[in-house]
């Protein structure tokens, strides 16, 4: 591999800089580098230089759900959206549950080539609450799994719960908990509030997600375990994650881009690209999430990408799955939502979207400094130009983008992945 | 009007158009030859994923009279029960060459997704989906009102200042949604009246009062009460009520209760009727109640309906 | 830009009214078996009148109110389907009913005659008179249908690209009417 190097962009969003590429490593920085003969250049003035983006929170759906999303087009799609490296989660078919099934996933991710693919492991067997999968295995697996989550489902029972918690330890492992009491939650459609009341759609009240945070992080602290919320998506919950990190608890919390985004408004249409798990919640609970975030309530932003088949969303709202996409459009999310809005510096950006994924997850190869010696894990960032999302022209094989039709910013210049291009201009760059 | 999916598409005047219509068609229906000739070579259908044999022949009667022909679709015996996604039915009807659907879902949403999912281009009429709408009961409910309360001089006329009890299991009522709807715009004064537990969170926003307490809503001497029917098989999770006894000890419409209302008071009530349940038998048969009355009035709304949907050039001028 | 020429002033309505009115009489219809059902909008107003006019020659105890009414045609025009929703109006039909009377139907211009076939048929929904016979005050001619009126007050030979402006006091403030011609048309244009 020739060497590259980016001229002008400025790490951070901070003062520019040239950024020499070598051997898979950042071989330099500084003004005016001089490049050796051979080194492709990109011109990169007025862009903006990140570590590589790392999804604490994918979908990837393989195996089982190739019909949506292979190991493959996911990767590919989270390359497009800046991302080097993805944590798959375990809601496949069969489940991620298995030293077996991890491993699989996470060859697939290294064939594929276009990022990281590090597998999330259920933490009970078959997503089923009843018993604890053989985590240890995992852990111990070439995948090196640290990262438990049965998303899609809560573990709900508290024992088994507070097993997990304890059981995690041995290896530095955590519980990503997908919060949503299933009593409570029987049947809900949408967000419990005004909205449903006039659509008639079964209510999702906040209380079932912030009961179960509330019990985890009062578990977390009782075992001295670490807990991450996924998705979280209620002024309620960030009034709790806030008090429970007060107290000292080992708890790390994510938000959705399209939590910060969008309303329970957006099912007035009956649109079920609209239906997603949690579900979106109000105004006042978009700005607490956009306020948590800033404050560092909120540790991380992950996409929950969750592609389904058009016929999984052409139907009745009742009857339609859960999920939306978000890899190709996590960061024009966040860019306009916190960035232009002055809410959050490229340097937070770093922090929310890789270095803090990557440091609870444990991965010591992503979510990097931006120095000499360290893997060429990187973004180029271009956040002037806007784009109109069409979800058929996105790479991700599913079309259930929310954003269809909005404009957005930014503009993927340069993906590199251990200092290889998998992105250039907008375009996907297949492995030579 | 292109389709007729929910009272909060419609304005004021809308509203008093199709209840003006639909008198108009109650009168050709108290004549001796009561068929129409006004829709006569085209076809409505009646997609019912939900079983519904009264609305369904209401439906099918309206469309009769006014000579069209009518296709029912029901989920029993069709496709559909066999796993046929709604938007295959919609392409079906759309190359059959249907002229209108008619539809009835137990998802909230399903006609306003038949009407704007671009499968179909021909007007949908919204006859209930899920716990979201019921636009023509409401309408024929609001029919029933007007003429018993307003009287002759009721062309035109809205319902200003009348008062009118709603009762029951609102967090699931289609019924009640279009009628607070629908009875609000036409300036009448509506009181629901329910355990908290089937109040839905969020309607305290809605343009009613809601109280817990069916005597103090019955001492305020409303025009009409209309009781809702309970709908057990709704009752997701349980534990809305503790028994169906309690339920009646405050919440049914009992011999006891009726005869505390004024003399001009009407009972109401959509069918089908848990009698003893949410009303007793003496008044569901006794003289307030027009619960009968409803439902004749209910083929001549249908009617207004399809008229207004389909006599009429589909461009807009 | 349109150009209107009144053909027809209160007065020369009010004696082509008065002629319908005795034509029906002498006719052998006298007020005790004549029903006049006037034709929403402007029959209706019209019927009144003639009614009245019946009811003060013949000197009889009955009053106007008891030998018209009106009937609305809406649903039984066959041309729905190319206009906006048209509201459908109140049919009257004063007590005894339309069985074994001589209706005389009353609308205000004569043209295609689709109206008086609609009315035709929404008068055999309502019963079985002995007899149907037209009266109306302007006939313009342009039939389309095989359908001629008992009683006319005046024959007014049109363009189709014409307009025929029927002004009622009961309805419009005045009694004329009037020939309307879009500004440059010389005939056949649209209608």
């Amino acid at each position: 591999m020739s060497a590259l190097i980016i001229r002008g962009a400025r790490p951070y969003g901070e003062d520019a800089a040239d950024v020499l590429v070598a051997g898979g490593v950042i071989a330099a920085i500084g003004a005016d580098l001089e490049a050796p003969e051979d080194a492709e250049v990109v011109e990169a003035d007025g862009c903006i230089l990140l570590p590589g983006l790392v999804d604490l929170h994918t979908h990837l759906r393989e195996p089982g759900g190739e019909e949506a999303e292979t190991v493959e087009t996911g990767t590919r799609a989270a390359a497009l959206g800046g991302f080097t490296a993805v944590h798959a989660m375990a809601n496949t078919d069969p489940v991620a549950d298995t030293a077996g099934v991890v491993e699989q996933v996470h060859a697939r991710g290294e064939e594929a080539g276009w990022c990281d693919v590090r597998p999330i492991g259920a933490v009970t067997v078959g997503l089923g609450g009843q018993s604890l999968a053989p985590l240890d295995a995992m852990a111990a697996s070439r995948a090196r799994v640290r990262v438990f989550s049965d998303d899609g489902k809560c573990v709900h029972d508290p024992v088994l719960m507070r097993r997990a918690l304890e059981y995690v330890k041995t290896f530095d492992g955590v519980i990503a908990q997908h919060a949503q009491d299933p009593r409570l939650t029987e049947g809900s459609q949408m967000h419990e509030g005004v909205v449903s009341a006039q659509l008639g759609l079964a209510g999702w009240p906040a209380v079932a997600e912030e009961s179960i945070i509330a019990r985890d992080v009062l578990l977390a602290e009782h075992v001295g375990s670490r807990l991450h919320v996924c998705h979280l998506s209620t002024a309620g919950s960030v009034e709790i994650v806030r008090w429970a990190k007060q107290r000292g608890v080992d708890v790390t919390a994510e938000v959705t881009p399209h939590h910060l985004l969008l309303t329970d408004e957006r099912a007035r249409g009956y649109d079920a690209t609209f239906k997603v798990n949690p579900p979106l919640r109000t105004e006042a609970d978009v700005e607490a999430v956009r306020a948590g975030l800033a404050d560092g309530t909120i540790d991380i932003v992950a996409t929950d990408h969750a592609p389904h088949p058009r016929d999984a969303k052409d139907r009745e709202w009742d009857v339609a799955a859960f999920g939306m996409t978000g890899l190709e459009t996590a960061l024009p999310v966040l860019q306009a939502t916190m960035v232009d809005t002055g809410r959050l510096s490229w340097r937070d950006v770093a922090r929310v979207l890789s270095e803090t994924p990557s440091a609870i997850a444990r991965d010591e190869q992503q979510g990097r400094p931006l120095a000499v010696g360290e893997p060429a894990n990187l973004l180029v960032w271009d956040p002037r130009p806007t784009s109109v999302v069409v979800p058929e022209e996105q790479a991700t094989r599913s079309t259930n983008s929310p954003y269809r039709g909005q404009e957005l910013p930014g503009r993927n210049v340069l993906t590199l992945l251990r200092g290889r291009p998998t992105v250039r201009d907008g375009e996907p760059v297949a492995r030579a | 009007m292109k389709h007729f999916i929910s009272i909060a598409d419609l304005s004021r005047a809308e509203a008093i158009s199709v209840l003006d219509t639909a008198e108009h068609m109650a009168e050709t229906q108290s004549r001796s030859i009561r068929k129409l000739p006004t829709l006569v070579g085209t076809t409505v259908v009646n997609l019912f994923m939900e079983d519904s044999t009264r609305t369904r022949i209401s439906f099918e009667a309206a469309a009769k009279r006014l000579s069209a022909d009518v296709i029912n679709f029901s989920a029993k015996g069709s496709s559909l029960s066999k796993g046929e996604s709604l938007k295959d039915t919609a392409l079906t009807l759309q190359a059959m060459g249907a002229d209108a659907v008619v539809v009835r879902s137990s998802s909230s949403g399903a006609a306003h997704l038949l009407a704007h999912a671009g499968w179909i281009d021909q007007p949908i009429v919204n006859a209930g989906d899920g716990a979201h709408e019921h636009p023509t009961q409401a309408m024929l409910d609001a029919f029933t009102l007007r003429r018993h309360l307003v009287g002759e001089d009721r062309l035109g006329a809205d319902l200003a200042g009348r008062r009118i009890v709603i009762v029951g299991d609102v967090l699931h009522s289609r019924v009640a949604r279009s009628n607070v709807l629908l009875l609000t715009l036409l300036g009448a004064e509506v009181t629901l009246v329910a355990p908290p537990a089937l109040v839905p969170v969020g309607a305290d926003i809605w343009p009613c009062e809601v109280l817990y307490d069916l005597d103090d809503a019955l001492a305020a001497q409303p025009d009409a009460v209309m009781m809702l029917r309970v709908q057990r098989e709704r009752m997701i999770g349980g534990g809305f009520f503790p028994t169906p006894g309690e339920y009646s000890r405050r919440f049914a419409l009992t011999t006891d209760r009726a005869a505390r209302l004024p003399e001009h008071t009407i009972v109401l009530h959509p069918g089908p009727m848990n009698r003893g349940f949410e009303i007793a038998g003496d008044v569901a048969d006794g003289r307030r109640s027009v619960i009968t009355e409803q439902v004749a009035n209910g083929v001549s709304v249908r009617m207004a309906v399809l008229y207004h949907l389909l006599a009429s050039t589909s461009e807009e001028t | 830009m349109t150009d209107a020429t009144t053909v027809l002033g209160p007065d020369e309505i009010r004696r082509a009214l008065t002629r319908i009115a005795y034509e029906i009489i002498e006719s052998g219809h006298g007020a005790d078996d004549v029903l006049l059902l006037g034709i929403p909008h402007r029959g209706v107003p019209l019927a009144e009148r003639l009614a009245r006019s019946i009811c003060e020659a013949e000197g009889k105890d009955r009053g106007p109110a008891e030998i018209q009414g009106q009937l609305d045609i809406t649903l039984f025009r066959d041309d729905l389907r190319a206009h906006p929703t048209r509201e459908p109006q109140r049919t009257v039909i004063p007590r005894g009913g339309v069985d074994g009377r001589t209706v005389v139907l009353v609308d205000d211009v004569l043209y295609s005659g689709r109206t008086i076939r609609a009315a035709l048929d929404a008068l055999a929904a309502i019963g079985r008179p002995a007899a149907v016979r037209l009266a109306v005050l302007v006939d313009r001619g342009h039939r389309e249908l095989p359908i001629r009126a008992d009683h006319v007050g005046k024959n007014l030979p049109t363009s189709r690209s014409e307009r025929v402006s029927v002004h009622l006091t009961e309805t419009d403030g005045e009694d004329a009417v009037r020939i309307v011609r879009p500004a440059g048309a010389s005939g056949g244009g649209a209608r």
